[in-house]
């Protein structure tokens, strides 16, 4: 138990070490400001500017930004879903696989293009390499970038300027000079812990006990490093992260969690550097840390405590829960990534969720519930900041004047567009399950009927929801029911908040700022934070008590009273 | 006839004392009722769920199976709606209490209204007798005494006393005069109560002030805040949460083997929704206005009170405002050779004369310390054969001729020339006292220089307190005078203002408006002339001062009908509460929600998974006891609630963090555990009896 606090810490410091410089770098990055990078990557920037014909000059508004990026989203998601229908007739095809699904291939380019990764595919088994590359790893850079440029956006809006900046120039930017070098250099370094990188098909071993086996490979260690980089998630292999070639051994594991962490964390810092209040950005950055370390010791707890009902059946309790879990990681390590995974919604998987105790499975379905523990790229902070405007403004008029967030007042315009923000997540979450189990839609696909069942069903919305992407597994996707449903939920659950969001903070930046005086409530320090984190627990997670109580808490609770369904 | 003046004062005041009396606390029952009309309903989104869920719940009393789905008994069903159609009724009385008295004031001020008779003066200097309901804005008409005043208008002839009690539940009458700023406009309804005035109506009838304030005090007109406005667009996306919530929750339990019967899931929705402010909401902001219509300012509009909550920044005019605006004796300065007593004797004496301000403080002064004159019997007041000798512009001095001597105060250089040499002793003190922003007088008994008076303008008691109060809530308050930088800045350190403005013109008022709210400051102001009228009408928060001109209260958002400058300090208070009342409760009403959840999830899947008993935290005695008990405390919270509501949270100034740190402790912990504790009683009471259900 000390050797995994140990582990869970000594990675956490990583993280934590590394919010500083990359906060600074990244906001060298969209400041226009000056990093070693720019010898290198100026003229390469040029080229792109000059081949696509961006106008770097050209300032956008929060419309224009908003409308720049849902056409070149649009664009690509069309482009994924003719490379999934046509991969057949593609090049890098060894092992002659087939057009994919029309449904599946909606669900897929919904999941890539939004930084989801929700899988109902096994990767190895439904694409071509040029499908992997092009329509998962490729997407897997402009999600990313695309989050994170909106994120951007919208810290220059709580800046106080209505000049978003330029999206075309900001997409570039994020790709050339944080998310390729940073890939390129950690994927060397999985190659080197064992990760594969070849062309070369599947290739047919022969068994101790002499059977064939196929073993499936590819450029995987590209793949390793943006998905984890990007908090994208969709892996290689369906076992994702789990399978010994995504995820050799311990250092890999470690990697690609610091790699989670590295971008949501320092994007705090950085905004603290971009609209110049430090205080605000660490009080952010702790109430989210605050929730992280809960949910991380209630993951550790679960799993720690193992199953009673298996223990009776004379399992060795010292182990914990090992059901579904790699021994390579262990229990610290496994939590970690759990809980790191659904924070910073990357969605990779190194430990079958379905498999987690009740108790644990709380940590990764409250955290995509709530679906502001730092977030993914960009728009993680973005619902953070929806429950900070909400909070401040049902709670700030407690101090006797119309509130104000980071000195901009808070009125009807902002109420309205944070509160369907926030109003959107549980909307989709709800209806798309309400609507499964009133008209019983593809219920079959569900392994363990009853309130596990019910488990799946809420993890799988969620999962797409949050834009999360990771999967409980236990449950059949791949349905036209499913797909279609998933891959809206997931559309929605992208866009309406972003929208939303970044037409807030066209709002608030053309408000006059409010000199702050000992009477306004400052929006930063424990006071702050206390409120922010109030807000959350219980206008966040009282939406989805009963949901929660139909789910894991009964059957945690059923568990331990030895009861199975 | 009107009611007298007398009366209507009467009722004003006793009006203005209470809101918990019987005149105002029955007639509300019955208006609860009739604002049960869902037309008028639908106009509050969370309270219409409420009724619509009654609505339904009494369609399942009729037939339990009317949905389909499980059934639960006609009793339960019964029960539920009975409970909804209160918490629906409860928050109509809430509103129908606050505005109570606001009609009840309405209706006292038309008795005022009534048509009266006006004394017209033709263009060929004739009079004729109409009905003021003829007269139009130009007309001239001659009021005499005794007589009520038919309309608004400003006084072109003659000096009365006029009888305002109708307006201000003041009753001692205000001098009218014409061609100043400050008192020659009348309002109608008031009374001439001597002598006669010749007045110039300014307002069309419909229009007058009279009007304007029945519509304003009756809330006819109210509109909702801005602050209002975005707060019930916050709760209308809370309910359509919790709608959701409640409604997807039926095919969850329905697959999971529990299904759920119609009237508890609506009992889930409304105890989730937040009835409590949402009940509350409207009476706090009538009250809010009504709060301040008490204080006898009248606000044009919930905005501009909302908005004083709001303000960085007060605008205050000295004189009149931080100051009386006299010149009062503060301190007596005696010459060498004299002691401070001989002074103060001297200049007693030298005031028996002098009826002005400052004579009257002069002696008040001497009193003070205690003097009893030795110059002769009877000295504090006038003796028989005293020479009185009053102030004259050409002496420059007043004073007393007592015994043979001649005891006199006045200019420096005025005592000079009576003693007939310089005095540089007296000179050089009355420089000092001219350098501090006074006034000095010399004193001379005969040919000797007994000493100067100092005479000061006087920072109103309190003042100084209240500048520190708004320093503690953050607000900065700037004086505005017309005395010189030196005079200014005596009276700013004295009365502890921010900053002040001297030598101010009209103009660098709406200059320093414009300034502060360009860097983002919300200002208010205080006025009475027509020059203030500009800087009025830019200002955010402007109180006109009743006896101003009707340009100022044209331009200002709010009017205080006693002409106290003061007052608007009091309106930023009110403005404050109102806000703070709004928060506290709407969080109160959040906060509530966890412990009903605790109530009422466990009672509605314990059935089917025994398990979710562990949840029970309060050991509620029965599933439909349970849920009953939390429908029930989530009512009566509602009128428990309504004193709060109407009086406001308790506000003092202090810092926003020591506020928002104990109103979260109270409104939002509390707000947490109350409801534990409310439904594990009511369970007590309600769970024996529910057991038949």
């Amino acid at each position: 138990m000390l050797l995994d606090i140990a582990q869970i810490a000594i990675v956490l410091a990583l993280i934590l070490l590394l919010v500083r410089p990359m906060g600074r770098y990244m906001a060298a990055v969209f400041t226009g400001g000056r990093t070693m990078l720019d010898r290198f990557i100026d003229p390469i920037d040029g080229a792109i500017y000059r081949l696509s014909g961006i106008d770097t000059r050209q300032q956008m508004d929060w419309r224009a930004y908003v409308k720049a990026m849902l056409l070149t989203n649009l664009v690509m998601f069309v482009m994924l879903f003719v490379v999934l229908e046509t991969q057949q007739f593609l090049p890098l095809d060894p092992d002659g696989i087939g057009a994919v699904d029309p449904f599946l291939a909606f669900n897929t380019a919904a999941s890539f293009i939004t930084n989801t990764n929700w899988q109902n595919y096994g990767g190895e088994n439904t694409l071509s390499y040029f499908s992997q590359l092009f329509a998962i790893i490729f997407p897997q850079f402009t999600s990313a970038a695309t989050g994170l440029v909106c994120g951007v956006a919208f810290i220059r809006g709580l800046g106080g300027s209505t000049n978003m900046g330029n999206f075309y120039v900001d997409l570039v930017r994020s790709i050339t000079r944080i998310l390729l070098p940073i890939s390129i250099a950690t994927g060397i370094v999985f190659v080197a812990l064992g990760v594969p990188a070849t062309f070369d098909g599947a290739v047919t071993a022969q068994t101790v006990s002499g059977s064939e086996q196929t073993i499936t490979r590819g450029p995987v260690a590209a793949l390793a490093s943006i998905k984890h980089l990007g908090t994208n998630g969709g892996g290689w292999f369906n076992t994702n992260s789990a399978h010994p070639y995504e995820n050799p051994n311990p250092t890999s594991n470690v990697l690609e969690n610091v790699l989670m962490g590295l971008i949501p964390t320092s994007l705090i810092y950085m905004l603290g550097l971009m609209i110049r209040r430090m205080r605000h950005a660490w009080t952010l950055f702790w109430v989210m840390a605050g929730f992280f370390l809960v949910f991380q010791v209630i993951a550790y707890a679960g799993e720690h405590a193992g199953n009673p009902l298996l223990t009776a059946l004379g399992l060795d309790p010292a182990q914990g829960n090992m059901e579904g879990h790699e021994v390579r990681f262990g229990q610290g390590l496994t939590s970690l990534f759990i809980t790191s995974t659904t924070a910073f919604t990357t969605g990779t998987v190194d430990a079958m969720h379905d498999s987690l105790t009740p108790l644990a499975s709380l940590t990764p379905i409250s955290q995509m519930l709530l679906n502001m523990v730092f977030g993914g790229k960009g728009v993680g902070f973005i619902n953070l900041i929806v429950f900070a405007i909400l909070g401040v403004f049902m709670v700030g008029l407690m101090v006797g004047r119309t509130p104000e967030f980071l000195g901009k007042k808070i009125e009807s315009h902002e109420v309205k567009l944070a509160s369907f923000a926030f109003l959107m997540h549980p909307l989709l979450i709800l209806f798309a399950m309400a609507i499964t189990f009133a008209l019983s839609l593809d219920l079959s696909s569900i392994l363990n009927p009853g309130p596990h069942g019910f488990s799946e069903v809420m993890y799988m919305y969620t999962s797409q929801a949050a834009n999360n992407g990771s999967a409980f597994a236990g449950i059949t996707g791949n349905t036209p029911w499913f797909n279609v449903s998933g891959g809206l939920v997931i559309v929605l659950g992208r866009y309406v908040s972003i929208v939303l969001m970044l037409a807030l903070a066209g709002s608030l930046a053309k408000k006059k700022e409010v000199p702050v005086t000992i009477g306004t409530m400052r929006t930063e320090g424990p006071l702050f934070g206390g409120v922010l984190a109030g807000t959350v627990l219980i206008i966040g997670a009282l939406t989805f008590f009963p949901i929660l109580a139909l789910g894991p808490i009964v059957e945690q609770l059923a568990m331990l009273a030895g009861r199975t369904f | 006839m009107a009611a007298t003046a007398h009366d209507i004062a009467a009722e004003q005041r006793r009006l203005r004392s209470s809101t918990f009396t019987p005149a105002i606390l029955v007639p509300a029952l019955w208006a609860s009722v009739v604002k049960l009309d869902p037309r008028w309903m639908v106009r509050n989104p969370v309270m219409f769920v409420v009724e619509i869920g009654a609505v339904l719940t009494a369609a399942l009393t009729i037939d339990p199976t009317i949905f389909g789905g499980a059934a639960a008994t006609r009793g339960y069903n019964l029960l539920v709606t009975v409970i909804l159609v209160l918490t629906v009724v409860f928050a109509n009385y809430a509103e129908a209490v606050a505005e109570g008295r606001g009609r009840a004031q309405a209706a006292t001020l038309r008795k005022t209204k009534k048509e009266t008779p006006a004394t017209r003066l033709r263009s060929d200097g004739t009079t004729e007798q109409i009905s003021s309901a003829k007269l139009r804005k130009g007309d001239i008409v001659v009021v005499s005494t005794n007589e009520i005043i038919p309309g608004d208008g400003d006084v072109i002839e003659g000096v009365a006393y006029v009888n305002e009690a109708a307006i201000t539940g003041e009753s001692a009458p205000v001098l009218k005069e014409p061609g100043t700023d400050t008192h020659s406009s009348v309002t109608g309804g008031t009374q001439v109560a001597t002598d006669s005035l010749k007045i110039r109506i300014t307002a069309d009838p419909g229009e007058t002030f009279l009007d304007r304030m029945i519509a304003l005090v009756e809330g006819a007109k109210r509109q909702k805040t801005p602050n209002e406005i975005a707060l019930t667009a916050l709760l209308a996306v809370f309910t359509i949460i919790f709608l959701i919530v409640c409604v997807t929750i039926v095919p969850f339990a329905a697959y999971l083997g529990s299904p759920l019967d119609i009237a508890t899931v609506i009992a889930l929705l409304v105890c989730l929704i937040p009835t409590t402010i949402g009940a509350l909401l409207s009476a706090i902001g009538i009250a809010g206005m009504d709060r301040v219509t008490r204080f006898n300012v009248l606000a044009m509009s919930g905005r501009s009170v909302e908005a004083a909550g709001d303000i960085n920044t007060l605008l205050l005019d000295k004189t009149g405002t931080i100051t009386f605006g006299n010149r009062l004796a503060s301190k007596f300065i005696p010459a060498s050779g004299h002691t401070e007593r001989e002074l103060a004797e001297a200049a007693l004496l030298s005031s028996l004369a002098d009826e002005t301000v400052e004579g009257r403080s002069i002696v008040a002064l001497a009193k003070q310390l205690g003097v009893e004159p030795s110059l002769g019997p009877g000295a504090q007041s006038v003796a028989e054969g005293d020479e009185l000798i009053p102030f004259s512009a050409e002496t420059r001095m007043s004073g007393v001729v007592r015994g043979g001597r001649r005891i006199m105060k006045g200019a420096v250089d005025a005592i000079e020339g009576l003693v007939g040499r310089p005095l540089p002793e007296m000179r050089a003190a009355a420089d000092v006292i001219g350098r501090e922003g006074g006034t000095p007088l010399g004193v001379a008994v005969d040919s000797e220089p007994i000493g100067v008076i100092y005479l000061k303008d006087t920072v109103k008691p309190g003042m100084r307190e209240r500048f520190a109060d708004f320093r503690k809530m953050g607000i900065r308050t700037v004086m505005v005078t017309g005395d010189n930088p030196l005079t200014a800045g005596t009276i700013a350190r004295e009365a502890g203002v921010d900053d002040y403005i001297a030598q101010a013109k009209p103009e660098d008022k709406i200059r320093l408006i414009k300034a502060e709210q360009d860097g983002g400051r919300l200002v208010a102001m205080t006025g009475d002339g027509t020059n203030d009228a500009p800087a009025l009408a830019q200002a955010d928060v402007a109180l006109a001062l009743n006896s101003g001109t009707s340009a100022a209260k044209e331009a200002a958002n709010m009017v205080d009908l006693d002409s106290d400058p003061t007052k608007l300090l009091d309106v930023v208070m009110i403005g404050k509460q109102l806000l703070i009342t709004r928060g506290a409760i709407t969080t109160f009403s959040i906060a509530n929600d966890v412990a009903k959840y605790f109530a009422i999830i466990p009672a509605m899947f314990v059935a089917v998974f025994g398990e979710l008993s562990a949840l029970n935290v309060m050991q509620l005695a029965t599933p439909k006891s349970a849920i009953l008990s939390a429908l029930i405390f989530n009512a009566v919270v509602i009128p428990l609630l309504i004193p709060l509501a109407l009086r406001g949270v308790r506000y003092r100034p202090t810092s926003a963090d020591a506020l928002l740190l104990r109103n979260i402790s109270i409104y939002g912990l509390g707000g947490i555990v109350a409801p534990f504790i409310g439904i594990k009683l009511i369970d007590l009471v309600v769970g024996p009896i529910a057991g038949g259900l």
